[in-house]
C-alpha cells in the first residue's frame, strides 16, 4: 500500500498551499514525465503529488495584446504545437519545446516541467533563455517574476522557494525582424538527451544584427545564457568572422562534464559548431519575417 | 492510504476503479481492467510499447498515474477494433508482415492511428518521427512503416 | 518444390497468430495470472565481485505479507570440478548465473529472491536480506582481465597451467599460415575491438509458476524453447522433467537471449515453499543489467593475398568476453569469420575471457558478426591496396560447393556467389553518392542448425487441419508452416490451423535458434502430412475398394491414379474425413527427428553513409541486403528477418554499447540511454533473396534468421571509410569518436 497522496487543486492558491503545508515532501504534477520516470527509480518518494493540470492558468495559452505571449506552466508541448499563431512567432522555441522526448511524451510533457526538473540538458531551456522568456512564480508569499536563466540552481535543483510553483512564462513581444532557433547534438534523431544544446535568438535590421541571446544547454551544471557569442554576433551581419567569434565565445563558455552522454571535448567543440548552425535558421527566419 | 475510486471512459465504456495514488495507468489496465494488450517494455516511457489515447492525445501510461484518468476518456489497442471489423491499420499490418514477435505492435497500431486521426496524408519522414517513439526490434520497421503509408492512401482513397 | 505452380509456398499469407497481435489479445509472458497469485523478486548484487560470507534472511522472512523465500541453497548445485551439459550450456554455470553461489561475479547477480502478497512488499523485504559480502577487485574489460595481476574470477580457472580468466580456447587450422604469408604479396594486420551490445527484445524476461501439493509444476513463460525451460528449471530444482509442464507464452523477441532462463527456476522453488502460484517480471534495468549481453570482443586479423587477388593465407584471434562464467560464442567467431572464403591456409582462434559482467548470452549468430567484422573490413583494406573492386575480390575467392572449410565442413550447393554476384548487378551498387556519402559491403556465413523437432498433424473431423510443433515462434514460423501445410496438402492455407504444443502436448523439440526452427520443424510437419496422405489414399482405397497404390492425392482430394483404378469422382479431404471413424479411426501422425542438412546462409549487404563533418553524426541512408534462403516459404518474414538482423547491426556499429561506470556497474541499463535504433534513424531496408534451395531439405529452406547481421558491421565501417578516407577499427563508429578522427587528419 501506498502512502502518497495524490490531490487536484482547482485554483492556484489551493495549489500553493497544499506545496508549502507539505513542507517539501510534496511534488508538483504537471506531464509527469520526468517525475513519474523518477518515482519508479526510487529516486523520489513524493508524500504528496499535486497535479496541476486542472489549475486555468496553468494551463492556459495567451496571446498578450504587444504581441507578447503567456504560457501556463503545464501547458503540453503538443498543445503549443497546435497553438496557430505560437509556432509562428516562435518557431524556435516551439521546436525546442517539441524536441523533449516522443510523440507520447509531447502529448504530456510542459516546458514549466522541463524547466522546473533542473536538467542542464533540458531542450526547451536553452531556447527559452534565447527568448528572454520570464518565469512567473507564485508562493505562500505570493507573485514574482524571475529570467529563465535565473531558475536552475544546478542539476536536479531551481532557485524556487519552497511551496513556489512555477505559472507560467511570458516571452516579450517580437521586434520586426526576428528570428530564432534551437539545435541540439543527440546521437540518434529522437529519443536522446541531449548531449549538446543551443537556442539562438536575434533581430536584424537591414540585414545587421541588432539585438541576440544565446542559451546553451548540456556544457556546464546549468544551462547558459552566453552573453559574449550574443555580443560577438550584435552589430554584425552575421559573416563568418562574427560567427567564429560567437562559436569561440560558446566553446568558452562551456565547463562541461565526461558522462555516458558526451565528452567534454566533444561538447566543447560541438557547442560552437550549433551556435553556427542556429544562427544560420534564426537569421533566415529572421529575413523571411 | 485509501485507494483512490476513479470513474472514466475506457475504450467507449464507462469505467470505474479502485487504485493505489502512485500506480499507473499501465497498471491499472494490466491489472485490475485485464487490458494486457498494453505492454511493459521499460515502464519509463522509452519504448512506447504502453501507448494509449488519453483524450485523443497519445500518451504512455506508465507515464500517467492512473489517477489522473479522473473524468478522461482512455482508448487502447483493445479499442481499436470495431466488433469483428479491423481498423484498416491492424489488417494492413497483418497483409504486409509488419510485426514479427508482437510484443510492440499494440502501441505501434495506437501511435499510427493517432497520427493517421491528426494527418491522413503524412510523409514517410513524419510517419518515422512520430513513431520514433515505438521501439520494435525485429522488424527494422521497413515494413510498419510501408504499413502506415500504405493504410494512409488507402483510407484517403476511401474516403474519396 | 520450387517450380512456379507452386500454389502456397512462396506466398505471402496472413499469418495465423496475427489477428490477436494486432488486437491485442496474444498473451505474452507476463499477461497471465492465478487466482491466488503472488510476486516474486530478487535481491541482487551491489558489488560487482564479491565472497558471500553469509545470509541472513529472517527479517524478510518475518515481514508481514511475505510466503517464500529463496536462495542459492535451494537451487541444485552442480560442482565446479564436473561438468553437465544441457545443449550447448554447462549446468555449473546456469546454476551460478541463476543464483550466485560462492561469489557475486557481477552487479546485478541474484543472491535470493522473496515472494509476498505484492512486489512492493517483495521488494521491501529483499532490502531486510542482510549479505555479508568480502568485497573483492574486479575486471570487466577484457585487457584488464587479462592483465598479469587481473583479479581472477574462478580458481579452478587454468590457462597454459597458470590461474587466469582464460577459461577456453578454440583453433581452426588449415593448412600452414606461414607458408601461405610467405607467397603473399600484400598482408594487412589489423586489431578491432567492439563493445557489448544487448539482443535488446522487448518483452522483459517473465513467468508464473503454480507448483501443486504434489509436486507438480506449471510453467508459463517466454522462452525460445520451452522444453530447455522445463528441462533447467527440472535440473535446477530438482523436480523430474515428467513432473514439470512449461507452457509457451507468446514471446516478446528473443534474438538468442532467451535461450537461457532466469527465473523460473526462482519461482518455480518460490512457489514450491509457498504454495502459491509466483509470478516474476524483470524490470528493464534488471534486463539491461543481469541478462544477455553479448560478447565485447578484441580481434587481431591478418590476411595475405597475392597482386591477382587470390587470398593465400588469414590469421584471426579473437578474444571475447565471457562475463561472469565461461561460455562466449568463440566458436561463432573463430568459426564463421573466413567460412565465406576458400583460403588454402588458416588459423583461427578463440579465447574465451570471464570477467565481472553478467554473463553472456546467445546474440542472433552469436559470435558471427564479432569474427566477421575484422575479416570484412581487412579485405576492404586489401581490396584497396590491390586495386580490386572489393565485390570481385570476394568473387575471387568465394567458397563455393567442394571448398573445405577452416572450420570442417566441405560445402554442399551455397548460395554464396549468387549473393555478391546479384550484388554487384544491382543498381543500388552503381548509383551515384552525395556528397560527404560513401558506400561499403561486407557479407557474412552463420552455421545454421538442424536438431530435434517434433510435429503433430491432425486431420479434424470437418476435414481441417491443425498441425501443431514444439517451437516458439519469434519471426512468423508459423504461417511458414502454414503455407508448407497447404502446399502438400492441396487445400486453402486458412483451413490450417498452426499451434505450438506445450512441453506436455508434443514432442521433445530443440530452441528456436540456430535459424533452425522452420528448417526442422518443416522437415517433421513435411514427414507427418506424408503419412497423413498417406492413411488417406488408404482410407479412399477402402471406400472405393480399390488397392491404395491406385489411389494419389492432388489438391485436396484423393483421385483414383489412372483409368484402370476405376472411375470414381475425388474424394475430398471433408468427405474422407467425415468417414474416419467407419474406415479405422482418427487420421492423423506425427514425426520426431534429430534433423541433420541445415547448411549455411550467407548475405551480402551494401550500405551507404552520410557523415556530418561537424559533428561527427553516421547516418544510414540507403541499405541493400541480399542473402540466400535457399528457399522463402513466405518471403515477407524471410525480409523481415533480413531487415531485422540489417538494423540490429546498424545499432552495433554507430550508437548501441554498454557502458560501464567507475564502480563497475552498468552506466546504461535503459533504452533511453542504451541507443538502438529508432524508427527515424533508419533508411527503408531494401531486400533481394536469393534462393539456391538446400538439397538436403524437402522443400529446399536454410535458415535466414542471423546471416542477416553479420555483414553490416564492416559493410558499415567500409562505407564510413569510404566517404571519410579514415578507417575505424573500434566500434560503435560514435560521433565523438569520428569527430576526433576528424580533427587529427585536419
Amino acid at each position: 500500500m501506498s502512502d502518497m497522496r495524490y490531490v487536484v487543486p482547482r485554483t492556484l492558491d489551493e495549489a500553493v498551499g497544499a506545496f508549502a503545508e507539505a513542507k517539501g515532501a510534496a511534488r508538483i504534477l504537471a506531464g509527469g514525465t520526468d517525475l513519474l520516470v523518477q518515482m519508479r527509480a526510487g529516486a523520489v518518494r513524493p508524500g504528496l503529488v499535486i497535479d496541476i493540470k486542472k489549475i486555468a492558468e496553468l494551463t492556459g495559452i495567451e496571446e498578450t495584446a504587444d504581441g507578447g505571449f503567456r504560457i501556463g506552466g503545464a501547458v503540453a508541448g503538443a498543445r503549443l504545437a497546435e497553438h496557430p499563431r505560437f509556432g509562428k512567432v516562435w518557431p524556435g522555441l516551439l521546436e525546442a519545446i517539441n524536441l523533449i522526448g516522443s510523440t507520447q511524451v509531447q502529448g504530456r510533457a510542459s516546458a514549466g516541467g522541463n524547466l522546473c526538473n533542473g536538467s542542464p540538458a533540458a531542450d526547451s531551456v536553452p531556447a527559452m533563455v534565447a527568448a528572454g522568456a520570464v518565469a512567473t512564480l507564485q508562493g505562500p508569499k505570493g507573485r514574482r517574476e524571475m529570467p529563465v536563466e535565473d531558475v536552475p540552481a544546478g542539476p536536479g535543483r531551481t532557485n524556487l522557494q519552497p511551496g513556489e510553483i512555477l505559472v507560467g512564462f511570458i516571452l516579450p513581444p517580437r521586434p520586426l525582424g526576428s528570428g530564432d532557433a534551437y539545435l541540439r547534438m543527440i546521437p540518434r534523431t529522437e529519443m536522446d538527451i541531449a548531449v549538446v544544446g543551443c537556442g539562438v535568438n536575434l533581430t536584424l535590421k537591414d540585414g545587421v544584427c541588432t539585438a541576440a541571446r544565446v542559451g546553451l544547454g548540456a556544457v556546464a551544471p546549468t544551462v547558459l545564457r552566453v552573453d559574449a557569442a550574443a555580443k560577438a554576433l550584435i552589430g554584425s551581419r552575421l559573416d563568418a568572422a562574427a560567427l567564429d567569434a560567437a562559436a569561440a565565445a560558446c566553446r568558452a563558455a562551456c565547463h562541461p562534464i565526461d558522462d555516458k552522454r558526451g565528452t567534454i571535448a566533444y561538447r566543447t567543440e560541438v557547442a560552437g559548431v550549433l551556435l553556427k548552425r542556429a544562427a544560420g535558421i534564426a537569421a533566415d527566419r529572421a529575413k523571411g519575417a | 492510504m485509501a485507494k483512490l475510486h476513479i470513474s472514466a471512459t475506457v475504450n467507449g465504456e464507462p469505467t470505474e476503479f479502485l487504485c493505489e495514488p502512485d500506480e499507473t495507468m499501465l497498471d491499472v489496465l494490466r491489472g485490475p481492467l485485464g487490458l494486457t494488450g498494453s505492454k511493459e517494455g521499460c515502464g519509463s516511457g522509452d519504448c512506447g510499447a504502453c501507448s494509449i489515447t488519453l483524450d485523443g492525445r497519445l500518451v504512455c501510461s506508465c507515464l500517467m498515474l492512473a489517477a489522473e484518468a479522473e473524468g478522461a476518456d482512455i482508448r487502447t489497442i483493445e479499442g481499436m477494433a470495431e466488433g469483428d471489423t479491423l481498423h484498416p491499420l491492424q489488417r494492413k499490418f497483418l497483409e504486409m508482415a509488419a510485426l514479427q514477435c508482437g510484443i510492440c505492435t499494440p502501441g505501434m497500431l495506437v501511435a499510427a492511428k493517432a497520427l493517421l486521426d491528426r494527418n491522413p496524408d503524412p510523409s514517410e519522414s513524419e510517419v518515422r518521427y512520430w513513431l520514433a517513439g515505438n521501439l520494435c526490434r525485429c522488424t527494422g520497421y521497413d515494413k510498419i512503416v510501408r504499413a502506415v503509408l500504405e493504410t494512409a492512401a488507402e483510407m484517403r482513397e476511401a474516403v474519396r | 518444390m520450387n517450380e512456379m505452380t507452386n500454389k502456397w509456398i512462396g506466398r505471402r499469407t496472413i499469418r495465423p497468430d496475427g489477428a490477436e497481435k494486432v488486437t491485442g489479445r496474444a498473451a505474452f509472458a507476463a499477461d497471465t495470472t492465478m487466482p491466488g497469485m503472488i510476486w516474486g523478486k530478487l535481491l541482487r548484487s551491489p558489488h560487482p565481485h564479491a565472497h558471500i560470507r553469509a545470509i541472513n534472511t529472517a527479517k524478510a522472512e518475518a515481514l508481514t505479507g511475505v510466503k517464500a523465500v529463496v536462495t542459492a541453497r535451494d537451487i541444485v548445485d552442480f560442482p565446479v570440478d564436473k561438468s553437465v551439459m544441457l545443449g550447448i550450456q554447462d549446468m555449473r554455470w546456469m546454476c551460478r548465473n541463476v543464483m550466485a553461489r560462492e561469489k557475486a561475479l557481477f552487479h546485478g547477480h541474484p543472491i535470493a529472491a522473496v515472494a509476498a502478497t505484492t512486489a512492493e512488499i517483495a521488494a521491501e523485504a529483499c532490502k531486510l536480506i542482510e549479505v555479508d559480502y568480502e568485497v573483492l577487485p574486479w575486471a570487466i574489460e577484457i585487457d584488464d582481465a587479462l592483465k598479469p595481476d587481473a583479479p581472477i574470477l574462478h580458481d579452478f580457472i587454468r590457462f597454459e597451467g597458470k590461474p587466469s580468466n582464460i577459461a577456453g580456447k578454440l583453433e581452426h587450422k588449415l593448412g600452414d599460415i606461414a607458408e601461405g604469408f610467405a607467397k603473399a604479396d600484400v598482408i594487412v594486420e589489423r586489431t578491432f575491438t567492439t563493445r557489448p551490445v544487448h539482443q535488446g527484445y522487448i518483452e522483459p524476461q517473465a513467468c508464473l509458476v503454480s507448483v501443486t501439493a504434489d509436486g507438480k509444476a506449471t510453467i508459463w513463460s517466454s522462452s525460445q524453447g520451452h522444453f530447455m525451460v522445463r528441462a533447467m528449471t527440472s535440473m535446477l530444482t530438482g523436480l523430474p522433467q515428467s513432473s514439470i509442464r512449461a507452457i509457451p507464452a507468446e514471446i516478446g523477441g528473443g534474438f538468442g537471449g532467451k535461450t537461457i532462463i532466469y527465473l523460473e527456476p526462482v519461482a518455480t522453488m518460490l512457489a514450491k515453499k509457498s504454495g502459491r502460484p509466483v509470478k516474476m517480471v524483470m524490470t528493464r534495468e534488471e534486463v539491461m543489467r543481469a541478462t544477455g549481453p553479448t560478447s565485447a570482443s578484441k580481434s587481431t586479423v591478418k590476411i595475405g593475398a597475392t597482386k591477382d587477388g587470390r587470398i593465400v593465407a588469414a590469421q584471426g584471434a579473437f578474444y571475447l568476453q565471457a562475463g561472469a562464467l565461461p561460455g562466449s560464442p568463440i566458436r561463432g567467431s573463430a568459426g564463421c569469420a573466413f567460412a565465406p572464403y576458400n583460403i588454402p591456409n588458416v588459423l583461427s582462434q578463440g579465447f574465451d575471457v570471464v570477467c565481472n559482467r553478467s554473463k553472456v548470452t546467445a546474440y542472433r549468430a552469436p559470435g558471427a558478426p564479432i569474427g566477421a567484422y575484422p575479416v570484412e573490413c581487412v579485405l576492404d583494406e586489401i581490396a584497396e591496396k590491390l586495386g580490386i573492386d572489393p565485390l570481385d575480390l570476394r568473387l575471387k575467392n568465394i567458397a563455393k560447393e567442394g571448398t573445405k572449410a577452416a572450420h570442417g565442413p566441405v560445402y554442399p550447393r551455397i548460395g554464396f556467389a549468387e549473393t555478391v554476384a546479384a550484388a554487384r548487378a544491382h543498381p543500388h551498387y552503381q548509383a551515384p553518392l552525395g556528397p560527404h556519402q560513401g558506400r561499403g559491403v561486407a557479407s557474412g556465413f552463420w552455421f545454421n542448425a538442424g536438431g530435434e523437432s517434433s510435429a503433430q498433424v491432425n486431420i479434424t473431423e470437418d476435414g481441417n487441419v491443425v498441425v501443431t510443433t514444439g517451437h516458439p515462434d519469434i519471426g512468423g514460423s508459423r504461417a511458414s508452416i502454414a503455407n508448407i501445410t497447404a502446399e502438400l496438402l492441396g487445400i486453402d492455407y486458412r483451413r490450417v490451423s498452426v499451434l505450438i504444443g506445450d512441453t506436455a502436448s508434443i514432442g521433445f523439440s530443440n530452441l528456436t535458434g540456430g535459424s533452425r526452427a522452420l528448417f526442422a520443424s518443416s522437415m517433421v510437419v513435411t514427414q507427418s502430412i506424408e503419412k497423413v496422405i498417406a492413411t488417406l489414399r488408404e482410407r479412399a482405397a477402402q471406400i472405393w475398394q480399390i488397392d491404395p497404390e491406385a489411389v494419389t492425392w492432388a489438391e485436396g482430394a484423393a483421385h483414383p491414379a489412372g483409368k484402370n483404378a476405376g472411375n470414381f469422382p475425388p474424394l475430398t479431404l471433408a468427405e474422407i474425413a467425415a468417414k474416419a471413424s467407419a474406415t479405422g479411426g482418427p487420421i492423423g501422425a506425427g514425426v520426431q527427428l534429430n534433423t541433420t542438412g541445415a547448411e549455411g546462409g550467407f548475405a551480402t549487404h551494401i550500405c551507404d553513409v552520410e557523415v556530418d563533418l561537424e559533428l561527427g553524426i553516421v547516418r544510414v541512408v540507403r541499405f541493400t541486403a541480399f542473402q540466400d534462403a535457399g528457399r522463402a516459404i513466405h518471403p515477407s518474414y524471410v525480409e523481415g528477418q533480413m531487415q531485422g538482423g540489417v538494423a540490429q547491426g546498424i545499432g552495433w556499429a554507430l550508437n548501441e554499447e554498454y557502458i560501464y561506470n567507475a564502480k563497475g556497474q552498468v552506466d546504461n541499463p535503459s533504452f533511453l540511454d542504451y541507443r538502438m535504433p529508432v524508427c527515424s534513424d533508419l533508411p527503408m531496408i531494401d531486400t533481394v533473396i536469393v534462393e539456391v534451395p538446400n538439397p538436403k531439405h524437402p522443400q529446399g529452406v536454410r535458415g535466414v534468421g542471423e546471416a542477416s547481421i553479420v555483414p553490416p558491421l564492416a559493410a558499415i565501417s567500409n562505407a564510413v571509410h569510404n566517404a571519410l578516407g579514415k578507417r575505424f577499427y573500434a566500434l560503435p563508429i560514435s560521433p565523438p569518436k569520428v569527430l576526433a578522427a576528424l580533427k587529427t587528419t585536419a
